[in-house]
C-alpha cells in the first residue's frame, strides 16, 4: 500500500504552478459511517500532509476515542469538536485546505446524520464537486439520496461516486456494478453533469491517492487523479455583468463609490450600466480594485466602482450591464431547502436575504415537496426540517435576481426567522411569476389622507390580544361602544365571528392560525385606508404574525394591546367552557393549554386584567388614542 | 505586471476576504478589529485598507494587552497605529494585574483565561462592540477548521458550536438581538502559506520576530524560550545563552517556543515553512492543555 515517503518534498512542489487557477472545492458526503472524514483524513496522511506533532495526537486520541483499534482513526482528524470525538461522529462541517503539485483543492468533509443535513449543505452550497460516500455492503441508503438531491438543488455538477470499504465485500466488481447502476437510474433527472464511479477504501487507501492492486477489474484513475484532473468549468466571467452593491464608499464629500464582487462578467472603465431596480443608466466613470486604479474587473474581483452621473444608489442594489438586464420581479417560484427544527409557515413573513439586500417575503403557496427516495411530488402544507420543497414566494418589494440555474450567486437566497434571527431555509429562484409583472397597484382618485380628512379622526388598528378568556372581546366591546359615544367611526373584527364568515375554511393547527391573522390584518388594512378605528380581538399567539400584521398597517396607526391575564382566572373564568374540554383531551391546538402563546414584547398597551374591571382598561385604552391625538 | 494576473488562487482570497469586512461594516453599527500584532493581523489590517479604500478604517483597532508581549510587537503596533493614523485602543485586565496574575506565577492556563479571554469580553463590554473581526484561519487547528465565518456569540460570548447557523453561499446571516455580538473571520479559508504569501506579494511589514537573530535563549520543557526581560526568573542552573533563532507564531514570551533558524529574508522563511514537518501552533503551550483545549476556551469567548 502507499505510504508517504519524502517528507516536505511534495508540500514544496506543491505551492508551484498551482497558483494559475483558483482551488478546487469539493466535500465529501453520503450516509452515517459510510466513511467521509476518514477518506480526507487518510487522503491528508497519504499526501504526507499530517504534520508530526498533528500525527503524534492522533495516535493518542485515537487510542482514547477511535474506533480502529490500534490503528489509527483518520477520522480524528477532521472531527475536531468534543462532541464530535465522543460521539464518533461528524456534526459539522469540516475544511481542508491542501494542495499537490497539479492543483489546490478547498475540502469541506459533512455530516451524514439527517439531523446534521443543514450542515451538510452549507458545505455543499460553494462546492464545484461533490463526493458522494457508498458504503459498499449497504448500497444507496435514504441520506445518499438525500445527499444527491441537495447537491443537485445546489446545482453541483461534477459527482464522484465511491463506492468505499469495497474490502469488505472482498473486492467484488459485480456489488460494484450494482451500485453504480442503482445510482444512475436514481440520479437520471437530477441534472449531473458528469458521475464518476470509483471503488475506494478509505482506511487502506485502495484507489484513494494511488492505483490499487487488489482491483484488476477497474480501469479507471484513482480519485485523487480524478480530482487533480477533472474539468469544472468556471464561465462566470463570459456571462453579463451582474455587480450586487455591497457598500456605499463616502470616502469624503466629493468621493461616492459603490463596492462590491463582481458576480458574474466583466466591467470596464466607460461600460454603460443600469441599476436595479431604479433602472436608471449610466456608466462607470473608474474602477478602483485592490492595487488602486484599473481598466477592468471580472467575476470574483471585490471593487469599488464610481459613476459618471449622481444617481441614487444604495446598498442592495444591482449594478448590471445595460444591454443584458436580469428579470425584476416581487413573486417567484422557488425550490426550498428547510432547515429549522420549527417548520415552514405559509404565509408567515420571514426575512429574505438576496444578494446584500434583506427583505420581508412569504412563502404564498406550497406546490409539493419533493420525496427524496421516489423524486415524486407529494402534495404538503409545510416543510419539516430537511424536506425540499417547490413554492410560490412573494417579496416586500421588487428584486432584481437571475435563475439560479443561470448564477448561482444572483439566484440564490436564504430565509431568516425574524424573531429568533435563525436561517429557517435555503432557496433557489426558478423564475419570476407572471402575474407579479401583470398586477399593478392602481392608482386611486381619492386617497387614504383625502377619506380621513372626512372624518374628525385618525385611522387606527387596536389589536388585543391575549388568551383565551382573556376578557379581549369584552374589553374590545367596551372600547367600541365608548369610541362611538364619540362619534368615532369604528369597526370590531373578532376571532369567531370572523371564521363563520371569511375565514370558515380555517381550522386550527398552526398553519390555518398564520393564515386566519393574515387575512385579517389585510382586512384591518383596508378598513384604515377607508379611515375606520378597526378594533381586532384575536388570541393571535404569535409574535411573528402580530409583527406582520403590525408591519400591515401604517407605522403608528397600529397599536398592540396585551391582554394579561394570568392562565389560572382565565381557567377558572372559561366563560365558552373551551378550557375544560382543552384540559380533557377533547380539542387540539388550544392556545394555553397544548399549543404556547407567546407574550408580547412590544405591546404598546399592557393591560393589567387580572387586576382591574373591565371598564376602567376600556378607559386607559380610550386615554391612549387621545394622548396620541387619533381621536 | 501585478502578481493578481499569475496568482488567481491569492487573488480570490484577497477579493473575499474584503468582500467579508465590507459585509459586516455594511451591517454592524460598532464594529472592532482585533489586533493582535502577528502575520495575520498585519494580513487583514493590509487587507481593510484596501476594502475600505480611499477612505480611513471604518472601525477602531483593539489590542488586548497581557503586558508579557515581546517588547518588540507593542513597539510595532505603536509604529503602526501612528504610520496608519489608525483608532488603536489597547485593554489590559487591571484586576488581573491587581491579583498578581502571570504566565509564571499563575501557569498558562490561568494566565490565558484571565488576561486573554477575560481581558477580551472586558474591552468588547467596555465599547460595546457588536461584531469583531479576528485573523483566526480554519487551518490553524480542528475546532476552528468547524467555524463559521460569521460566528455568532451569546449575549454573555458564549459559542455554541454544536448549534452554528448553517451559511450558504456568500450569504452571511448577520442578524444578531441586542447584547449579542458577532465574530468575523476574513481569512477564515486562508492558509500559513497564503499569509506569507500574500505578506511577501504586497510588502507587508511584520515583527522582526519572525525572522532569525541572536537572541538570549533558556530551553525549557524542550521548548526554546526567548527570555524578553527580566521578569523570566532563571531556574538553578539556568544561563540565557545567545542562539539564532526566529518565531512562526507569537504570544506571551514565556509561552511562545522559539525555532532555532538561519531564515532571515521572507523567502527564506516561506522556504523554511514548506519543509517544517511541524504544525504552526506547536509552538504554543496555551493550545496543548488537554485534548478539545483550544474548543474550550473558544466557547468561553477566547478568539
Amino acid at each position: 500500500m502507499h505510504e508517504p515517503a519524502s517528507a516536505s518534498v511534495l508540500n514544496a512542489a506543491a505551492q508551484a504552478g498551482i497558483a494559475t487557477r483558483p482551488a478546487l472545492r469539493f466535500l465529501t458526503c453520503g450516509s452515517v459511517d459510510d466513511g467521509k472524514s476518514t477518506l480526507i483524513g487518510r487522503l491528508l496522511y497519504e499526501q504526507n500532509l499530517i504534520f508530526d506533532d498533528q500525527l503524534a495526537s492522533l495516535g493518542r486520541d485515537s487510542k482514547k476515542f477511535g474506533s480502529t483499534g490500534v490503528d489509527h482513526d483518520y477520522a480524528l482528524l477532521l472531527d475536531g469538536l468534543e462532541a464530535e470525538r465522543e460521539q464518533g461522529i461528524t456534526i459539522d462541517v469540516a475544511y481542508r485546505y491542501f494542495a499537490t503539485p497539479r492543483r489546490a483543492f478547498v475540502a469541506a468533509d459533512t455530516p451524514g446524520h439527517e439531523q446534521y443535513t443543514r450542515n451538510m449543505a452549507t458545505g455543499a452550497s460553494n462546492a464545484d464537486l461533490a463526493v458522494l460516500l457508498v458504503d459498499a455492503r449497504k448500497g444507496l441508503l435514504a441520506q445518499t439520496r438525500r445527499h444527491a438531491v441537495i447537491a443537485s438543488l445546489l446545482r453541483i455538477r461534477s459527482v464522484v461516486l465511491a463506492v468505499n470499504k469495497i474490502d469488505l465485500v472482498d473486492f467484488d466488481q459485480t456489488v460494484f456494478d450494482g451500485i453504480v447502476e442503482a445510482f444512475f437510474s436514481f440520479s437520471r433527472d437530477l441534472g449531473f453533469g458528469e458521475i464518476k464511479a470509483i471503488p475506494i477504501s478509505a482506511r487502506y487507501g485502495d484507489n484513494v491517492s494511488s492505483a490499487s492492486a487488489r482491483m484488476p477489474w477497474y480501469g479507471g484513475p484513482h480519485l485523487l487523479e480524478h480530482l487533480e484532473t477533472v474539468d469544472v468549468e468556471d464561465d462566470r466571467a463570459a456571462k453579463p455583468l451582474r455587480m450586487p452593491v455591497q457598500w456605499v464608499n463616502r470616502a469624503s464629500s466629493d468621493f461616492r463609490g459603490f463596492a462590491g464582487t463582481i458576480s458574474s462578467g466583466r466591467v470596464a472603465r466607460g461600460d454603460e450600466i443600469a441599476v436595479l431596480p431604479s433602472a436608471r443608466v449610466t456608466r462607470v466613470a473608474s474602477i478602483i480594485g485592490p492595487s488602486g486604479d484599473v481598466d477592468s474587473a471580472a467575476a470574483g474581483d471585490s471593487v469599488t466602482l464610481t459613476l459618471a452621473d449622481e444617481i441614487d444608489v444604495a446598498r442592495g442594489d444591482m449594478l448590471v450591464a445595460a444591454r443584458d438586464r436580469p428579470q425584476t420581479s416581487d413573486q417567484f417560484a422557488a425550490h426550498l431547502f428547510w432547515m429549522s427544527n420549527e417548520r415552514l409557515f405559509p404565509g408567515r413573513s420571514y426575512l429574505m436575504k438576496i444578494g446584500h439586500r434583506t427583505l420581508g417575503a412569504t412563502v404564498t403557496d406550497l406546490k409539493h415537496r419533493i420525496d427524496i427516495n421516489s423524486l415524486s411530488k407529494l402534495a404538503a402544507k409545510t416543510l419539516a426540517l430537511n424536506e425540499v420543497g417547490v413554492c410560490n414566494v412573494s417579496t416586500a418589494s421588487a428584486v432584481a435576481f437571475d435563475a439560479y440555474a443561470a448564477n448561482r450567486e444572483t439566484g440564490a437566497f436564504i430565509l431568516i426567522d425574524r424573531y429568533s434571527n435563525e436561517t429557517v431555509a435555503a432557496g433557489t429562484l426558478d423564475f419570476a411569476l407572471r402575474r407579479a409583472t401583470n398586477i399593478h397597484h392602481q392608482d386611486q382618485a381619492v386617497s387614504t389622507a383625502a377619506r380621513s380628512a372626512l372624518m374628525h379622526h385618525k385611522p387606527a388598528v387596536l389589536w388585543f390580544t391575549g388568551l383565551p378568556g382573556s376578557g379581549k372581546s369584552t374589553i374590545a366591546n367596551l372600547v367600541e361602544a365608548g369610541l362611538h359615544g364619540r362619534g368615532i367611526h369604528t369597526v370590531l373584527l373578532d376571532g369567531d365571528n370572523v371564521r363563520h364568515g371569511l375565514n370558515r375554511d380555517l381550522g386550527f393547527t398552526e398553519s390555518d392560525r398564520v393564515e386566519n391573522i393574515r387575512r385579517v390584518a389585510e382586512v384591518a388594512k383596508l378598513m384604515t385606508d377607508a379611515g375606520l378605528v378597526v378594533l381586532c380581538s384575536f388570541i393571535s399567539p404569535f409574535r411573528a404574525e402580530r409583527r406582520m400584521a403590525r408591519e400591515l398597517i401604517v407605522a403608528g396607526d397600529f397599536l398592540e394591546v396585551f391582554v394579561d391575564t394570568p392562565i389560572e382566572q382565565c381557567i377558572a373564568r372559561d366563560p365558552k367552557g373551551l378550557y375544560r374540554r382543552a384540559l380533557a383531551g377533547e380539542i387540539k391546538n388550544f392556545t394555553g393549554v397544548d399549543q404556547a402563546y407567546e407574550t408580547p414584547e412590544q405591546a404598546e398597551l399592557h393591560l393589567m386584567a387580572g387586576v382591574k374591571d373591565a371598564d376602567s382598561l376600556a378607559n386607559e385604552v380610550i386615554e391612549v388614542l387621545t394622548a396620541r391625538k387619533i381621536i | 505586471m501585478s502578481w493578481r494576473y499569475d496568482n488567481i488562487r491569492l487573488r480570490r482570497l484577497e477579493a473575499e476576504a474584503i468582500y467579508i469586512m465590507r459585509e459586516a461594516v455594511a451591517e454592524y453599527s460598532n464594529p472592532v478589529m482585533l489586533y493582535s500584532i502577528g502575520k495575520d493581523s498585519s494580513a487583514m489590517l493590509h487587507l481593510a485598507q484596501k476594502a475600505f479604500h480611499p477612505g480611513k478604517l471604518p472601525f477602531p483597532l483593539l489590542h488586548v494587552d497581557t503586558t508579557w508581549k515581546f517588547r518588540e510587537m507593542i513597539a510595532f503596533r505603536d509604529q503602526v497605529a501612528a504610520r496608519l493614523g489608525v483608532d488603536l485602543r489597547v485593554h489590559i485586565n487591571d484586576d488581573g494585574i491587581a491579583r498578581g496574575i502571570s504566565p509564571i506565577a499563575s501557569g498558562a492556563g490561568i494566565h490565558t483565561q484571565v488576561m486573554k479571554t477575560e481581558a477580551l469580553l472586558q474591552a468588547l463590554g467596555k465599547w460595546k462592540f457588536d461584531a469583531a473581526f479576528g485573523g483566526a484561519r480554519r487551518d490553524e487547528e480542528k475546532s476552528r477548521a468547524k467555524e463559521r465565518v460569521f460566528s455568532h456569540r451569546s449575549t454573555n460570548h458564549a459559542w455554541d458550536p454544536r448549534n452554528q447557523r448553517p451559511e450558504l453561499w456568500k450569504l452571511f446571516n448577520t442578524r444578531i438581538k441586542p447584547g449579542e455580538s458577532m465574530r468575523v473571520f476574513p481569512l477564515s479559508n486562508w492558509t500559513e502559506y497564503d499569509v506569507w504569501d500574500y505578506i511577501r506579494a504586497e510588502n507587508i511589514l511584520v515583527v522582526p520576530l519572525y525572522f532569525a537573530a541572536q537572541r538570549p535563549v533558556v530551553e525549557r520543557d524542550g521548548m526554546l524560550i526567548v527570555r524578553d526581560d527580566d521578569r523570566l526568573p532563571l531556574l538553578p542552573g539556568e544561563a540565557p545563552k545567545m542562539m539564532r533563532v526566529r518565531f512562526r507564531t507569537l504570544g506571551c514570551y514565556p509561552l511562545t517556543g522559539a525555532m532555532l533558524s538561519g531564515a532571515d529574508t521572507l523567502d527564506a522563511i516561506i522556504e523554511e515553512m514548506r519543509g517544517s514537518s511541524m504544525s504552526e501552533r506547536q509552538g504554543r503551550l496555551i493550545d496543548h492543555d488537554s485534548p478539545g483545549s483550544m474548543e474550550a476556551k473558544k466557547r468561553e469567548g477566547y478568539f
